[in-house]
Formats: structure tokens, sequence, C-alpha cells
């Protein structure tokens, strides 16, 4: 049995299933919400939707192109579409039709990829999406969200449906930590300090914001004040409190279930070598795919728990002038 | 703009698009001629007799939808959106230039009136299919017409929404094969073969019309063929010449995707005089 934390986790819903409860609420709100699906619609959860709502429901089988250029069409003509798959297929099989018929025209629609990063366990690397929030980024216009827990996951959906132009969702199979209160308030491109600190900030998203919260903790109880912020919408970034980050606490350390390369990590160092330099270290996936196990299993051996996090903490304290 | 049914008008349109396209292209020094060509009957009877639209409200909701998924061939849509009325006919002659909004292949960020983004070959049918499924969700009438290449369809994706089309039985989906059978590499059977082409749609759930794409009466028929058709998706395969109207491009590779010189053109606007 785990210690209690000062900062109470229960665990919640998977952002999966949230999103899956948020899209049946924003079908009943507006009749242009439509969702389509590869297949997977037990999975992503948009089952309960197709369910609901049979007519906005279009069943692409098993292609994740065809169904994102789908998608597309039906946002040029109006609708609010939401395509869920499993995040490595929407992205990897989908990139060009989101370059093509979604970015580059700048058409409202929204996909969503579950089942992102190594949590997914014992299916493997085939299946686990550990790029995506690099291939998002890089299609100017899109928003990136990649909510931490469901109360976050609920919200931002509401506000990527209300949002015009593409936008990518990230979404987790395991249940996770609760880390909002329901009804919580979000807003894209904005940051929310969930510990307050003045020696290192941990900025971290989706999985690695509980990780992060529990190694502020350890960190604590050492002498070390770490601010722990969330980032739910990784673009566009919130670049003022990176700043003021960097600027009031002068190190900062990067979490996310995601390859280093290319991801949340990358994208603050900018801001900070743009804004405010100052050490960094980047807790992520190395340059490598993992492999099967349980999730408890990977997360341990690709070095992404609290544990990680505080190491990477005290590394970059001491690169700190 | 004036729609009209009358083959002899539409005829007389075609040709002075065909002359349109030739004078950008040579204008631009780079550009697709052949298939602007090939498309040039399918395009200007759709937009200038079956669709239903209206260039002085484009975003009228239940109007038609035109697809170029064989985007290289843009020249020929561009004179025809221009003759319309939907983009200026006196900057036509900027095709690719800098600013100009008839980009190298269609943007809709410079030029709103069109329906979709397209150049890589393969994703136009899906969006067509889509803006169907909207169409269908609405209760409207508008359909989706989508021109693709015959090259094109070596694209993968292609079956993938032909199957979803044909599976979902979306009627108001048509797709314009311009078989004019050659891609950039040289002829389509020694590249890689479609045959048998019109039993690959059927197979994929589709109605498919046959008609010589140069035809407009026959056009016509198959376009009011595939309005009549319930429950099914149709195919148009367009049996088209590659370059069409002018003899020297006409069956021949090179003017895929190269521009005529200045001589070059002269010559093919006396033959189109």
């Amino acid at each position: 049995m785990p210690a209690k934390t000062k900062y109470e986790l229960p665990l919640g819903a998977a952002t999966r299933e949230a999103f899956g409860k948020a899209l049946v609420e924003l079908g009943r709100e507006n009749p242009n919400v439509v969702a389509l699906d590869a297949d997977l619609s037990k999975s992503t959860y948009t089952a309960a939707f197709a369910k609901e709502f049979p007519g906005r429901f279009v069943e692409c089988g098993i292609a994740e192109a065809n169904m994102i250029a789908i998608g597309a069409g039906l946002a040029s003509s109006g609708k609010i579409p939401f395509a869920a798959s499993f995040s490595v297929f929407a992205m990897n099989k989908g990139f060009e039709q989101l370059r093509v018929t979604a970015a580059y025209p700048n058409v409202n629609l929204k996909v969503v990829g579950t089942h992102s990063g190594i949590s997914i366990g014992e299916d493997g690397p085939s299946q686990m999406s550990v790029e995506d929030l690099s291939l998002a980024c890089s299609l100017p216009g899109f928003t990136v969200l990649c909510p931490a827990d469901e109360t976050a996951m609920i919200e931002l959906v509401k506000l990527a449906a209300a949002h015009v132009g593409p936008v990518f969702i990230r979404a987790g199979r395991p249940k996770v930590a609760k880390i909002y209160e329901a009804g919580r308030q979000f807003k894209i491109g904005e940051s929310i300090e969930l510990v307050e600190g003045s020696d290192v900030t941990l900025i971290a998203t989706g999985l690695l914001v509980a990780e992060s919260i529990r190694a502020a903790e350890a960190l604590e109880s050492e002498g070390i004040s770490a601010r722990v912020i969330d980032f739910p919408t990784i673009k566009p970034l919130d670049r003022e409190a990176i700043a003021r980050a960097a600027r009031e606490t002068g190190a900062i350390v990067v979490a996310e279930e995601h390859l280093v390369d290319g991801g949340l990590g990358v994208r603050v160092a900018q801001a900070v070598a743009e804004m405010h330099p100052a050490p960094m270290e980047f807790v992520g996936i190395q340059n490598t795919y993992a492999e099967s196990g349980t999730p408890e299993q990977l997360l341990d051996k690709y070095g992404l728990l609290a544990r990680d996090v505080a190491a990477a903490a005290r590394r970059v304290l001491k690169r700190k002038r | 703009m004036q729609k009209t049914s009358d083959v002899a008008q539409l005829a007389a349109i075609t040709k002075a698009m065909r002359r349109t396209v030739l004078q950008m292209i040579t204008e631009a020094g780079s550009g697709h001629p052949g298939g602007s060509l090939s498309a040039a009957e399918i395009v200007v009877t759709l937009f200038f007799d079956v669709m239903r639209h209206d260039p002085a409200n484009p975003k009228w909701p239940d109007r038609d939808r035109f697809i170029l998924s064989k985007g290289h061939c843009c020249p020929i849509l561009y004179a025809v959106m221009a003759e319309c009325g939907y983009c200026p006919k006196d900057k036509l002659m900027t095709l690719r230039k800098l600013g100009s909004p008839y980009q190298g292949h269609p943007d809709v960020r410079f030029l709103p009136a069109l329906e979709a983004s397209t150049g890589s070959l393969g994703l136009g049918l899906s969006l067509g299919l889509g803006m169907a499924l909207a169409a269908r969700l609405n209760g409207g009438k508008s359909r989706s017409y989508v021109v693709l290449g015959d090259g094109e369809i070596q694209e993968g994706q292609v079956w993938e929404s032909a199957m979803a089309a044909g599976f979902h039985r979306v009627d108001n989906l048509v797709a314009i094969v311009d078989y004019n059978q050659i891609q950039l590499d040289g002829f389509v059977k020694d590249i890689m073969e479609l045959e048998p082409l019109a039993d690959k749609w059927r197979s994929f759930g589709w109605h498919v019309v046959e008609a010589y794409g140069h035809d407009i009466a026959a056009l016509q028929n198959a376009f009011g063929e595939a309005s009549s058709m319930k429950g099914k998706p149709t195919c148009v395969i367009a049996h088209t010449i590659k370059g069409k109207g002018v003899s020297f491009m006409e069956g021949n590779p090179k003017y895929h995707g190269q521009a005529p010189t200045r001589e070059e053109c002269a010559r093919a606007l006396q033959e189109l005089a």
C-alpha cells in the first residue's frame, strides 16, 4: 500500500471513457455534432453516441485515412465531426489527410486519439502512440489538447466543439487519477498551476500530471519546493506561464507520456530559450519503442513515474545557478 | 451566369475554356495541360448545365459540390469557375504566380469558392462522401460530384471511400473517372492497369455508366441517370483523350505535366479557333 498522499488523487475514469460521455452530451445539445469511427467504437467509447444517434454516426470500417477525409468533408458542409480511433492509427494513417483536408484548408474537424502513450500495456508498440503530439503540433492551425483526467476531458471536449478549427484531443486507455473537481472550468491555451512552488517547476501533461504532483510531494519532504503546472493544451502553448516559471523558479522539468523528441518538452524548451533561458530536464520516452507488459511495468521500465520526475528535478537543481 | 442544356452552346463554351487553359499554362510556364483538356467537357457540363449552384451565393448550403480530386488539372476548373463568375477572369493569367487566387493546385485559402483543397491524389472522393453524407443528414438535395484521374485511382484511399459510399448507399455522390489512359510516367496500362474498371466499381456497390467523355449529350445522359439512381452512388467512367483538342498533345504523355511553348500555344490556339 502506498502511503496516503497530501494531495489526494483518487482513481477516476479513463479519459477515453470521459470523452465518450462528453460526446453524448454534446450530441444532445447540438444536432450538428456527428461522430466517425473506424471499427473501434467500443474502445474509443463513441459507441454510446452511435447508439443514441445512429443517423449521426458514420461507421468507416477499418480505414482511418478515409475516415479523416470524410470527417473533413462533413466539416466543410457545416457539421462538427468528431473522428475517433486509436491515436496511433488516426495520426499515422490519417496524417496526410489531416494535413491536406483539415489543417491546410482550416476545416472544423475534431480528431480524438485514444490509447495514446505506452500505458495501453500488453498490446505493445504497434498500438502505442508515442509521436502523436509531435505530429499534431506540426500541423499549422491545429489546436492540440491532452487532458489529464475525466473532468478535464469532459470540459475540453466541450471547448473543442465550440472552437472553430481543427483540434486533436489525446486520450488514454487506463483509468487515471482524478486531478480536478467536476465542473472545473478550463480555457484552451491556458495552463493550470496545481501546486505552488519556488525552487523548480514541473510542467506535465496527461498521465504525468498525477506523477508530477506525487513527485512534488516527495521533493517537499527533502525541502525542495516544486511548482506543478498542468498543460491540458499543448498548442497553442501557454508561454506566459512558462516564462513566469523560468523567471520565478529558474529550473524546469517537463514530463509527458510521449517521445521526448517533438512533444511538449521541446515546445516548452523553445519558449524558455526564447523568453527566459533556464536549465531544463525532460521526462519522456527516450528515442525508442516500448514493448508488451502491464501499464505499471512499462511506466516503471521506461521512466515515467513520480520517482523519475523527482530525479529529473534533483538533476536540474544541480544545474541551476 | 447563364446555364444551358444546349449541346452546341456547351460545346462552344468548352472550346473557349480549352483556349483559356492553354493560355494560362503557357503564361505560367508550367502546369498540366493534358488532363485539363481531357476533363473540359466534364467540368463544363457539370457547371453550366447539371449542377445546382449559384455564383452569386457561393456558400448556399444546399448547393451541389464539385471536387477536383485530380487537383493538378485545376486550370480547367479555374477557367470554368471564372466564366461562371466565381472568381476574376482578369487574373486567370496569374496562374501559379505568387499571391494568385489560381494556385498550382486548388487551395481554398486563396479561392474560397472552391469546395476543397486538393493536389495530393486519392483524397477527394472521401471529401465528397463526407459532403454527401452531410447533405443526407440535412435532408437537402445537394449532390457531390468528384472528378478523379485514372492514374489517381491507383491510390488505396479511393477504394476505401468507394467501399464506404457503396456500403452506406450514398446515392447523392457521383464519381467521374477521367479515363484518358495516360499518367505522368506513361500509359496507365503499362504502369498499373485498372481494368476491368467498371467491374471494380460495380463490385464496390456502385452503379456504373460509361460514356465518351467528349460527347456532351452522353455526359448529360450519364449525370441524369446518376440523379435518378436510388440506393447506390454512381461512377461515370468517362472515356477521354488526354490533351483533347490539340493534335500534337492528344494521346501524348509528354503533355501530362509540361507547359506548351509560346509557339506550341499559338499552334494550339489556331486549331481551337
